[in-house]
C-alpha cells in the first residue's frame, strides 16, 4: 500500500519535472549575458530588447493578433448562429445527423488533412478568382473553419444545459420572440460565447499546422517565425522569444480560470 | 480552463445522447406545433432555422466539406512537371504508396505508413502509463495543492507546440547535462546532440501528448467512487485486480477522450518528428508537409492524406473492439 503510494507520487513527480524541465531551462538560459553554452555569465535583458527592437518580429507578433482576433469574431459569430440554428428548430431527424457530422469533422480529423484541403481549396479559389493569393486573408479563412466548429461545440452544451423551461415561462409571460432572444436567450447564452470565444482566441493564437500551410510570404506568424528560426539553431533570442510565448500562454490560462470561476458563480 | 465537460466531452458525448426535441412535441394537424412555449407553423420555424444556419453552414461546406471530397479527386489525378495537376483518373499514387515504382517495388511508403501508426500507438501507451499515476496523485491532493497542481498540467496543453519541442532540442543540445552524461557513457560521440533520433522523438511526443492524456483522464479520476476502491481493498483485491475492475472501468470515457486527442495527432505528427526525429524518423505527416510543400506533387499528398485518415479509422476501430478491454 505505501509502496504503491510512493510509486504513484514518484512517477507523477517525474511526469511534472518533464514536462517543465525544458521550458524552465530555456527561460532561466534567456536571460543569460552568454551566447554560447551552458556557463552562467550573468543576468541580462539584452535578449528582450533586441527582440523588441527587431521590426520583423514585431509585425509576426501584428499578425498573428490580426488573425486572432478577425478570425475569432468571425468564428464567434458563426458559430453562436450555427449553434443556436441546430439546437432551437425543429429540424428532421437525417438533417441534424448531417450537420453534427460536418461540425464534428474538424474536430476528430487531424489537422494536417485539413490544412492540405485547404490548400486545394485555395488553389482552385485562385483559379475562378484572379488576384487571390496567400495571405492574411488565406490565414483568416483557415483559421475561422477549425474554430468555427469549437465554438459551436461550446455553445451548444451550453444550449442544452439551459433547457427549455426558461424559454417556456417566457412565453408564458407573452414574451415576443424579439424580447425573447434579445433578454432571454442572448444573456443566458453569453457564458458559453465568451467561453467559445476564448477557446477560439487561444486556437488561433497557438495553431501552427494549419497557418502553416495557408500563410503567404508576407503573413507569417509566431509559431511560423519560431519554427523557420529554430531551424537555424539554437539561439538565446529564441529563448526570449519562447519565453515570451509561454508568459502569454499562462497569462491566458489564468484569465480563463478567472472567467470560469466567475462563470460558475 | 475551459471546463472539461463543456470543452471535450462533447466531441463523444453530444451526438449520441442527444434526442431530437421534435420527436417529443406533440403536432396539430394543421402544420402548428407547440415549440419552447409558443405555437409556430413549423414552416416559420424552419424558415427562421434556416437563416440562423446558413452562413455557418455555407462556410463549412465551401471550406471544409467540399475541399476534403476534392482531396479524394485529387488522389486520382496526376501531376504535370513543373506540379500543375492533370485530371487524369488514376490510382497511380496508391500504387506508388504502396511501394510499386519505376524501379520496382520497395517499401519505403509502407515503412512510414507503419513507423506512423507505431510511434502513435507507442506514445499513448506511455501518456497512459504517466497520465494515471499524475492524474491519480493530483486527484488525492487537499483542494489548494490539487487547483495547483492542475494549472501546472494546463500551462503545457495550451503551450505552442512548437515552442516545447525547442525546449527539448535545447535541453538535448551538446552542452546541457543531458548529451555530456550519454557522451560519457559512450552512447554518442562526445559534443553531439541527443537529437536526431527516436529517443528525442519518444520525449518530444509524450511531453507533447501527456496533458492530452492527462486532462480528460483527471476529469474522470476526479469523479471516481472512492468508497468502491476501498471496497475492493478490504476484499483483498490486489492493485492490479482494484485498478482492473474498480479504476479502468470507472475511467473509461476520460481515457476514451485522452486516447482519440493522442493517438490522431501523434500519428500526424510533422512538428516534433521534424525538430526531434530527422530525416531517419519521418512519419506520414512529414511526408504529407514534403508532397504539399517542396515535393510539390499533391495528388501523391492527398493519397497520403486518404491513407492517414484510413489508418486513424483502423486505429480508432481497434480500440473500439476492445483492444484495452479484457
Amino acid at each position: 500500500m505505501i509502496v504503491q503510494r510512493l510509486v504513484v507520487a514518484v512517477v507523477a513527480i517525474f511526469s511534472l519535472f518533464f514536462l517543465y524541465v525544458p521550458s524552465l531551462s530555456v527561460v532561466v538560459f534567456s536571460v543569460n549575458q552568454a551566447k554560447y553554452g551552458l556557463v552562467w555569465k550573468g543576468f541580462s535583458w539584452k535578449w528582450y530588447t533586441s527582440l523588441f527592437h527587431n521590426q520583423i518580429i514585431l509585425d509576426v507578433a501584428l499578425n498573428s493578433l490580426v488573425v486572432a482576433v478577425i478570425s475569432t469574431a468571425v468564428a464567434t459569430l458563426l458559430g453562436t448562429a450555427l449553434a443556436l440554428g441546430m439546437d432551437r428548430f425543429p429540424w428532421p431527424k437525417r438533417l441534424a445527423a448531417a450537420m453534427n457530422f460536418l461540425v464534428h469533422l474538424p474536430v476528430v480529423t487531424p489537422d494536417i488533412i485539413l490544412a492540405a484541403a485547404l490548400v486545394l481549396c485555395f488553389s482552385l479559389l485562385r483559379q475562378l478568382v484572379p488576384g487571390f493569393e496567400m495571405g492574411l486573408m488565406t490565414l483568416i479563412i483557415g483559421h475561422v473553419t477549425f474554430q468555427l466548429s469549437f465554438v459551436t461545440l461550446v455553445v451548444r452544451s451550453r444550449l442544452a444545459a439551459l433547457g427549455r423551461d426558461i424559454d417556456e415561462a417566457a412565453r408564458d409571460l407573452y414574451a415576443s420572440d424579439f424580447y425573447l432572444f434579445s433578454r432571454v436567450t442572448l444573456p443566458l447564452l453569453a457564458p458559453g460565447i465568451i467561453a467559445g470565444a476564448m477557446l477560439a482566441f487561444t486556437l488561433s493564437l497557438d495553431d501552427f499546422i494549419i497557418s502553416f500551410f495557408t500563410h503567404g510570404p508576407d503573413s507569417v506568424t509566431l509559431p511560423i517565425y519560431l519554427y523557420a528560426s529554430i531551424r537555424r539553431g539554437i539561439s538565446p533570442e529564441i529563448h526570449a522569444l519562447s519565453t515570451l510565448i509561454l508568459l502569454v500562454t499562462v497569462f491566458l490560462v489564468l484569465l480563463s480560470e478567472r472567467l470560469a470561476r466567475f462563470r460558475a458563480g | 480552463m475551459y471546463d472539461l465537460s463543456e470543452s471535450t466531452s462533447p466531441h463523444v458525448s453530444v451526438s449520441s445522447s442527444r434526442v431530437n426535441p421534435a420527436e417529443m412535441e406533440p403536432e396539430f394537424a394543421s402544420g402548428l406545433l407547440t415549440w419552447y412555449g409558443g405555437i409556430h407553423r413549423r414552416r416559420d420555424l424552419r424558415m427562421r432555422g434556416t437563416l440562423f444556419l446558413s452562413l455557418g453552414l455555407l462556410w463549412l461546406f465551401v471550406f471544409l466539406a467540399l475541399p476534403t471530397t476534392g482531396l479524394i479527386f485529387l488522389s486520382l489525378a496526376s501531376r504535370g512537371n513543373f506540379g500543375d495537376l492533370h485530371w487524369t483518373w488514376t490510382l497511380d499514387n496508391y500504387r506508388r504508396l504502396l511501394g510499386f515504382g519505376l524501379f520496382g517495388w520497395s517499401p519505403d511508403y509502407l515503412v512510414i505508413l507503419a513507423r506512423s501508426l507505431w510511434v502513435g500507438l507507442v506514445t499513448t501507451v506511455l501518456c497512459v502509463l504517466l497520465g494515471y499515476p499524475l492524474t491519480f496523485f493530483i486527484a488525492t491532493r487537499g483542494p489548494r495543492w490539487r487547483t495547483w497542481l492542475l494549472f501546472l498540467v494546463m500551462i503545457p496543453f495550451w503551450t505552442n507546440i512548437v515552442v516545447r519541442a525547442y525546449a527539448w532540442l535545447f535541453i538535448l543540445s551538446p552542452a546541457l547535462p543531458p548529451a555530456r552524461i550519454a557522451a560519457f557513457f559512450n552512447f554518442i560521440p562526445p559534443g553531439t546532440a541527443l537529437f536526431p533520433g527516436s529517443v528525442a522523438t519518444f520525449l518530444g511526443m509524450v511531453s507533447t501528448f501527456l496533458p492530452f492524456m492527462a486532462l480528460p483522464l483527471y476529469a474522470s479520476i476526479e469523479r471516481l467512487d472512492w468508497e468502491l476502491l476501498e471496497a475492493a481493498r478490504d476484499l483483498y483485491a490486489s492493485s492490479v485486480q482494484v485498478f482492473h475492475w474498480v479504476i479502468l472501468p470507472q475511467t473509461r470515457p476520460g481515457l476514451t477522450v485522452g486516447v482519440i486527442l493522442t493517438f490522431i495527432p501523434a500519428m500526424a505528427m510533422f512538428v516534433v518528428t521534424d525538430l526531434l526525429g530527422g530525416s531517419r524518423y519521418m512519419l506520414i505527416g512529414n511526408l504529407i508537409q514534403n508532397q504539399f510543400g517542396q515535393g510539390r506533387d499533391w495528388p501523391f499528398g492527398a493519397a497520403l492524406c486518404l491513407a492517414l485518415m484510413a489508418l486513424t479509422m483502423v486505429g480508432l476501430i481497434s480500440y473500439r473492439r476492445g483492444g484495452v478491454r479484457p
